[in-house]
């Protein structure tokens, strides 16, 4: 047995956006163990039900991540919008899918832009972000926000999509997945990224299940999970399989993502073509009385929101349980054996983010 | 809308119920908690998209048995709970002794007497 040693990993690390801490157990450059603190800085945003009235938590909502800005509020407002019996308009379910699964490309390319940068890549990593800012483009062009937008509400959309803004969106995500292609050759079939992740973070199936893993991290390991299957907002129009892959490893997992990239292309285009006319907001009165839970599919895996209501403006409780609170548990299981410098793209591999899990 | 199925049971029955639900290859989804007149536990499981919430309703001296000796993972919601809401649950798996989260209130989420205020 090799000398056994601990060492602080983060709570910032340069490659690492989010800080997460871990501390290492390590035999040699063997990692034996890892334990880990992610309450680096909580910022309490559940807690602002006391201090913020039902209406006013949809931006709060918003801002438990950057990323997933857009789908944390709409999980929100789904879960109010079913206590109050509010039947949105379909339009603004056709347009909540679109904004979630541009949400989805960004994300995953911002992912794989990050993961380039975590084995030194950084020419491909300044092309998965440079690609990304068309998507960040559509967004500023649509809602005006390219970060939060504040275009989801209580009742549905605050903003229309006109017919060429829609055929616009579609043609610039074709032209960007057709643009990624080489990208997406470089990420898959380049011998220096397969050596840095095939075989990396083994996550069985078996594993998977027992450590309660979701996403594309359960996904890649062969676990096919995904909320969208259960036809929430336009969902249930749609034609899709969700994306699996068996290896387990840190490449299917880059694999899944990549896949769910061009999935997202096809299921807006799939959105624009059955997009009907109508109205995108439905005005409501009173306030919410009862609790609902709520499913959805982030780019990171499922998120919960359960929404706990009194018939007044203020709510008893919002509590989000997000997609890394669940995968750390996997995480650890995948650092289990792995060398030291596969640390920071184990990391990555679950697509951390710290700010929703400290929300 | 998806039907929400709430079953309430006593804090003692916790563990066998939810030996019950792993028996039956459900996952445990969350584990949510709500202070309002005493502690409310949602304990979230799923299978084949099917979700069911075992509810407990309890004060703040009833002790709670942890449920990570039959899912393992579960010790990062109960850490949780016990630090923010201020919950009792024993023989958590991995017990972070209220240093999850480095917050510098104690249990913020649990309500607090008039005069504590």
């Amino acid at each position: 047995m090799g000398e056994r040693t601990v060492i602080p990993f983060g709570p910032h690390h340069p490659v690492l956006p989010e800080p997460i801490h871990l501390d290492l157990v390590l035999e040699d450059e063997r990692v034996v163990e890892a334990i880990p603190q992610i309450g680096y800085i909580h910022r309490g945003l559940e807690k602002l039900v006391e201090k913020r009235d039902f209406k006013q938590y949809t931006y709060i909502a918003e801002r438990i991540c950057g990323i997933c800005s857009f789908m944390h509020g709409m999980g929100y407002c789904m879960s109010v919008e079913s206590i109050m019996k509010l039947e949105i308009p379909e339009r603004a379910e056709f347009l909540r899918t679109i904004w979630a699964e541009m949400s989805r490309i960004h994300s995953h390319m911002l992912w794989l832009g990050l993961t380039a940068d975590a084995f030194g890549f950084e020419s491909l990593f300044m092309h998965s972000w440079r690609l990304r800012e068309k998507v960040l483009d559509l967004f500023e062009e649509t809602t005006g926000g390219r970060v939060i937008f504040s275009v989801c509400d209580i009742g549905g959309v605050r903003k229309d999509i006109d017919a060429e803004t829609l055929q616009k969106i579609v043609r610039v995500l074709t032209e960007m997945g057709e643009e990624l292609k080489p990208l997406a050759d470089v990420f898959l079939n380049d011998f220096s990224v397969k050596s840095r992740t095939v075989g990396v973070g083994v996550l069985t199936k078996e594993k998977a299940e027992e450590l309660g893993a979701i996403g594309p991290m359960a996904k890649a390991s062969g676990v096919n999970l995904d909320m969208r299957t259960q036809g929430y907002a336009a969902y249930k129009h749609l034609n899709f399989e969700p994306i699996t892959a068996t290896q387990g490893d840190s490449y299917a997992r880059m694999v899944v993502r990549i896949k769910e990239i061009y999935q997202a292309i096809d299921l807006i285009r799939q959105c624009v073509e059955k997009i009907p006319e109508g109205d995108v907001l439905v005005k409501f009165k009173g306030n919410p009385d009862g609790e609902y839970f709520t499913h959805i599919e982030q780019p990171r895996g499922e998120v919960l929101y359960y929404v706990k209501a009194n018939g007044t403006s203020f709510l008893d409780r919002v509590r989000v349980r997000t997609p890394t609170f669940a995968n750390v548990p996997a995480l650890l299981e995948t650092l289990k054996n792995c060398d030291l410098a596969d640390v920071p793209i184990l990391v990555l591999t679950i697509d951390p983010c710290i700010s929703c899990t400290e929300r | 809308m998806e039907e929400q199925k709430i079953i309430k049971i006593p804090a003692e029955a916790l563990l066998a119920e939810a030996s019950n639900m792993k028996g039956q290859g459900y996952r445990l989804a969350a584990i949510s908690c709500t202070n309002k007149n005493g502690i409310e536990l949602s304990y979230t499981f799923e299978k084949n998209y099917d979700f069911i919430n075992l509810r407990i309703n309890m004060d703040y001296e009833t002790e709670l048995e942890s449920i990570s000796c039959l899912y393992p993972f579960a010790f990062l919601y109960e850490n949780e709970i016990v630090e923010l809401h201020g919950a009792k649950i024993n023989n958590i798996a991995v017990d972070f002794k209220d240093k999850l989260y480095r917050i510098s209130t104690e249990t913020p989420f649990k309500e607090k007497k008039k005069e504590e205020e």
